[in-house]
């Protein structure tokens, strides 16, 4: 392994940042598709110079830009997102029913074994599939249809599927999750779905413990342990055993449990990252610092991680898909800001460097290991 | 030839500099200036109007002879002026976001 490339999606265009392996002074190129909100981008781990992003406006909508040569440069691919059959509805804000409306994509996830292969999770939420490269997706229409997607109803973001991650070790399995819906598990390649929420429990929901209907923000999962996931929920961070097939909480000591992201160390599957946030209201850290907080003991216990980041004044966010680990040996630790930051740690959390400044509010973070 | 005005970006993304000229057949409507557009351009399919309803998208708006034709059918002839090519269509990114 020799480097790093970090791919940064921002609300007005995508930069990507490499070092090698050092991880001590990056470049930055970019702004690609400046002007555009880039809600993800994410390289094939089979063909590393293979990328995907999700390019859209408000103004001309969707487009999928495809990288061959690690981000160098791109071309447009297809954006026509159709839900197969007729739509139906889910539920909006007020309750009454509304149709099933494509606004944009925000996750790519490209398939573990085949660069032609990728998943792309979307709003109005709704999981699609291409086997082309992007060249044409269709909709594994089992999410929507599977019998809740009617009760389904959009958070203050957007009624988004957010989370796609596939099983290395199960072939056709499959976890996602959509805000204000929940998480999901398929089996089958996302043939068949089943809501994955017991032990959730929402407040702002009038059934809280209710099988759909959860906020949440982020899933993460280490690849050697498939059954083992950790849930940022819009309050409260979670962990599973067993697939999801049962939740408990492990927020433990942390000062707020609100928060966006959540990743596990590349090397050490009890490791995790979050970024509390003071509440759903107030979206930015307690007490104007900064901190990333790490359990060595995956979840309940939590040590606050300061060196290198901002402890005053301090009034940014950090958004779901905004954070990402290395496999390099030392774990490199990555997340980007609603500021225009991206913070790198090169030792698995102990001090942090800006490592981008002053970019356009940051949606996203991947980090491809060369 | 129909002469099409298109935004930065739109420009960007077909890999154009300047105005656009169609060859298109009469009688020259928005639907058949559009139809011609994303013909020669396919990577426009879907930024100007949607795909499966071919509804103007929201913050797009159509201009010709200093008139708004935003609201005009589909179907309706577009101004002479831009039918003999003196004037061009224009392909306008509205005004939104502050």
């Amino acid at each position: 392994m020799s480097g790093v490339r970090v791919l940064v999606g921002t609300r007005k265009g995508a930069f990507v940042l490499t070092s090698d392996g050092a991880r001590r002074t990056w470049d930055i190129a970019g702004p690609f598709f400046g002007g555009w909100e880039i809600y993800h981008m994410k390289g094939s781990v089979v063909d590393p110079n293979r990328i995907y992003a999700s390019q859209s406006s408000g103004w001309f909508g969707q487009l999928i830009q495809r990288s061959n040569d690690g981000g160098k440069t791109w071309e447009p691919v297809d954006n026509k997102f159709t839900y197969e059959g007729v739509p139906g509805t889910h539920m909006w804000y007020d309750g009454t029913p509304h149709p099933w409306e494509f606004k944009r994509v925000w996750h790519l996830e490209p398939s573990l074994t085949d660069p032609d292969t990728v998943y792309a999770g979307v709003e109005d939420a709704a999981m699609f599939k291409t086997t082309d490269g992007g060249k044409s997706w269709h909709e594994l229409s089992g999410l929507r249809t599977h019998g809740t997607g009617s009760k389904w109803q959009p958070g203050a973001g957007g009624m988004c599927l957010h989370t796609i991650i596939l099983d290395p070790n199960h072939p056709g399995r499959m976890f996602i999750a959509i805000s204000a819906a929940g998480a999901f598990r398929s089996d089958d390649d996302g043939a068949t779905w089943r809501p994955i929420n017991r032990g959730l429990k929402s407040q702002y929901i009038p059934d809280p413990d209710a099988e759909v209907g959860h906020c949440v923000h982020r899933l993460a999962m280490h690849p050697s342990r498939p059954d083992v996931l950790f849930m940022q929920k819009h309050w409260d961070v979670m962990r599973t055993d067993n697939g999801g097939d049962s939740w408990q909480e492990v927020s433990g000591n942390l000062p707020t449990d609100f928060g966006f992201v959540i990743d596990v160390h590349a090397h050490e599957p009890e490791t995790l990252y979050v970024i509390p946030i003071k509440s759903d209201s107030e979206h930015y850290p307690p007490d104007g610092k900064l901190r990333v907080y790490r359990s060595r003991s995956g979840g309940g216990e939590w040590e606050a991680l300061t060196e290198g980041l901002p402890q005053r004044d301090c009034y940014v966010n950090v958004l779901r898909d905004a954070m990402a680990v290395d496999r390099l040996d030392s774990c490199g630790v990555y997340f980007g800001t609603t500021g225009g930051q991206v913070y790198a740690s090169s030792n698995a959390g102990d001090s942090w460097t800006a490592i981008a400044q002053n970019l356009p509010a940051v949606v996203s973070v991947e980090v491809q290991t060369l | 030839m129909i002469r099409v005005f298109l935004p930065a970006h739109l420009r960007a993304l077909a890999s154009v500099e300047d105005e656009v000229a169609l060859d298109v057949a009469a009688p020259v409507t928005q639907r058949a200036i559009l139809d011609a557009l994303e013909r020669r351009y396919p990577v426009l399919r879907g930024t100007i109007r949607d795909h499966v309803t071919a509804k103007r998208r929201d913050f797009i708006r159509f201009f010709a002879c200093e008139e708004d034709l935003s609201h005009e059918p589909a179907d309706a002839p577009v101004p002479a002026a831009v039918t003999a090519g003196s004037e061009p269509f224009l392909i306008v990114g509205a005004i939104a976001g502050g």
